[in-house]
């Protein structure tokens, strides 16, 4: 297969136009007269976890509230294992980074004062449907912000241990992308896809988290040697069952209680109903004959059933047509739950790249955020776009009229025939899906996924990390025929990279605090003096090394020494 | 879950397969719309919103506890129309105001 190739220069880079790179871009757009250039797989209109919209805005000081307690709030629903600096810098940007958003034009509920009608402590009510059109549509307006939409990027350029720009290649045709830039952000979201999903046959990729967000950022990353934080802190959400829809709407919304097949509330017999708790008790009451489990909403109002029916087309629409069309709507029958299977997600928990006050990365020139960025759980949509500010203005500041750095053309030339050499490949014993669920099934069995109720113990990941291995070596030899197939192989191994670290730090944390997330059965016991450590990891001459590291405290400003 | 396009009603513009997150649709020799892989689709519906000419259903997979029902929609300036389709015929529509908030 032949492929032209273009070769191009910019200030800044963003890899991934999602809620997070969109608002980097945008920052940068608004505060400078520096280049942008933001490189999607999908179409910024709607790419990314919010292609369908935003249900509330989910982190935000409410009244009563301060900075502060959000910290000691996230502090204590993690187990006080979180990056207190960065979650702290996030939240004193909560409040102005909503604001921001309905200036751009997302409608916000407000009551006679004005003010936003909270929907619990932390979240605001808003109509998010149309978020990503609003974000894309502010960047059409700056002129030095340019978008390659549908064009994956698939590694970094390095120099000298500096990151120079990345590659990639277009969905649409065959034109391989060389992109130099003075800074890079990561911003291609967490990953999804490494587990076996809840809906395995048709519908496998009707899961919660993007199935298109494969963990490309982080396994780009792990590839070139940065650090990264916490993987073993999986995020498994409690869903609608079967449309893999939100809960919060319902439970928080209208607060709707967990009940078993008893109608017993059980929640409390496990202890603090903290977001891992949720779950772990409804995995355990299946676990027990109780399930099973429900939200209770029979007997709710017909006008409050009404209400769910806008509130979930308005972002999870597969709830309401399946409301509809059963005929059979939540004032008459409660609310099936279910665990998703594990996803990598660094604005829900605390996995992803590790990073310093800035944003930046252990590698030279590279930001990380969003999803992308780990050490601060609960980041939610509005903790993106703050962090995502954060290191544009880093951006800002230190990106001067300096050369952008090249590689010589044979660097070039070896570049592109590792990226594109699975076209002369010979092996068509396996295609990428069966690769890919081959990887699922291993993950789902021996390291912790939906079948073993997510826990796992030592001789298990042992046997996972085996295989995984086997399944890189399979990939690596795989030929592909077309574009789709080159994504998909790039994917799988993107995803079997990220597999590969997050079985060593899974391995790595002896403890079995966070249930579900984290449930290492060799170690039930509490051990608070190696609890209270970040596993961190580097990826270097084919092994995962682990590195212990000690917490950060709220006040300090963390950089990189070693 | 996933989608089906009904050629018949596809007036040929594109807007689908320009907006789908997973580069799902493609255009076939005559411009129409085709999904490449239905288990691919994440159930989005921003192909169904673009769609001008309500040529893109979107349904439940029988895994999910479909029942042959399906949905589409009608994008207008300041609101959305949800017209589902049971399989029992009885049609039903719900308007989504775009500059109204969520009530949960
Ligand atoms: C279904 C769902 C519902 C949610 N609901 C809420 C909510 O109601 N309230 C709330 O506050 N938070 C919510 N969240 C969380 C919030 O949406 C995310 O934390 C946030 O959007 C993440 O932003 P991001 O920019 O890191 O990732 P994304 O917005 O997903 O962006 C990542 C981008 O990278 C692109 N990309 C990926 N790989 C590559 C590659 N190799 N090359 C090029 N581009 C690539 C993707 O196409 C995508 O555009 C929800 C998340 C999900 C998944
Ligand atoms: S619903 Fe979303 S994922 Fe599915 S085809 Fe349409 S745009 Fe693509
Ligand atoms: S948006 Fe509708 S009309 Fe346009 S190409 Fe797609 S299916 Fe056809």
């Amino acid at each position: 297969m032949k492929f032209d190739v273009k070769t191009l220069e910019t200030d800044a880079l963003v890899i991934g136009g999602g809620t997070a790179g969109c608002f980097s871009a945008l920052t940068i757009a608004e505060h400078s007269s520096l280049k942008v250039l933001i490189a999607d797989k999908g179409h910024i209109k709607r790419s990314g976890c919010l292609a369908a919209g935003v249900n509330a805005l989910n982190a935000y000081i409410g009244k009563g509230e301060t900075p502060e307690s959000f910290v000691e709030y996230v502090k204590r629903d993690s187990e006080n294992v979180i990056r207190e600096d960065l979650v702290y810098s996030i939240a004193k940007g909560l409040n102005d980074a909503a604001e921001k958003l309905e200036q751009l034009g997302l409608p916000f509920l407000k009551d006679e004062s004005g003010s936003y009608v909270q929907r619990g402590k932390r979240s605001i009510k808003i109509n998010g449907e149309n978020i990503k059109p609003i974000l894309a549509e502010a960047l059409r307006k700056h002129e030095n912000v340019s978008v390659l939409n549908y064009v994956n990027i698939t590694e970094y350029l390095k120099k000298d241990g500096t990151v120079i720009g990345a590659a990639g290649f277009s969905l649409r045709e065959n034109v391989f992308y060389i992109i130099y830039a003075k800074k890079v952000i990561c911003a291609t979201g967490g990953a999804s896809g490494i587990y076996k999903p809840n809906n395995p046959t048709f519908s496998r990729h009707k899961m919660w988290y993007s199935p298109f967000n494969t963990g490309a950022g982080y396994a780009m990353g792990i590839r070139a040697g940065a650090e990264m934080t916490s993987f073993e802190m999986r995020f498994i959400a409690l869903r609608c069952k079967d449309t893999i829809a939100p809960t919060g709407t319902i439970a928080q919304g209208i607060k709707a209680e967990q009940v078993n097949a008893k109608g017993e509330e059980y929640v409390s017999k496990y202890g603090k109903p903290t977001t891992y708790m949720r779950l772990y008790a409804t995995v355990m009451e299946n676990l027990k004959g109780n399930g099973p489990c429900f939200l209770k909403t029979e007997g709710i109002s017909e006008e409050t059933e009404k209400e769910l029916f806008k509130a979930y087309l308005n972002m999870a629409p597969a709830q309401t047509l399946k409301w509809i069309e059963r005929n059979i709507g939540p004032s008459k029958e409660n609310v099936e739950i279910e665990g998703t299977e594990p996803y990598i997600v660094g604005g829900h928990t605390a996995s992803g790249y590790w990073i310093d006050a800035d944003r930046k990365t252990t590698l030279k020139n590279l930001y990380a955020v969003g999803d992308a960025a780990g050490g601060s759980p609960k980041k939610y949509v509005t903790g993106c776009l703050v962090e995502g500010e954060i290191a544009a203005l880093s951006i800002i500041h230190e990106t001067d009229d300096s050369k952008v750095s090249k590689l010589d053309s044979n660097e070039e030339k070896h570049l592109i025939q590792h990226v594109l050499h699975f076209f002369d490949n010979t092996d068509i014993k396996y295609s990428p899906p069966e690769i890919e669920q081959a990887m699922q099934k291993v993950m789902d069995e021996y390291a912790g996924g939906i079948t073993t109720g997510y826990m796992y113990n030592k001789t298990k990941l042992k046997m996972a990390a085996v295989r995984i291995d086997e399944l890189l070596k399979i990939a690596e030899d795989t030929k592909v025929h077309s574009l789709d197939d080159l994504l998909n192989l790039h994917e799988t191994i993107d995803r079997l990279h990220v597999a590969k670290v997050l079985i060593q730090h899974l391995e790595a944390r002896k403890e079995t605090r966070w249930k579900c997330y984290q449930e290492n059965c060799d170690y039930p016991n509490k051990d608070d003096e190696n609890w209270l450590k970040y596993v961190n990891s580097v990826y270097k001459d084919g092994r995962v090394q682990i590195i212990l590291r000690d917490l950060v405290g709220r006040d300090s400003r963390y950089e990189h020494t070693n | 879950m996933s989608i089906q396009i009904d050629k018949n009603k596809c007036i040929a513009c594109q807007k689908c397969s320009n907006i789908c997150p997973g580069n799902l649709i493609r255009i076939d020799q005559d411009q129409k719309a085709f999904i490449k892989c239905p288990q691919d689709c994440w159930g989005c519906t921003a192909c169904l919103k673009e769609c001008p000419s309500g040529a893109i259903k979107y349904f439940l997979g029988a895994d999910i506890g479909g029942r042959g029902g399906s949905l589409f929609t009608q994008d207008h300036p300041n609101h959305i129309d949800w017209h589902f389709i049971t399989k029992d015929s009885k049609n039903h529509k719900i308007q989504t105001k775009k500059d109204e908030s969520n009530k949960y």
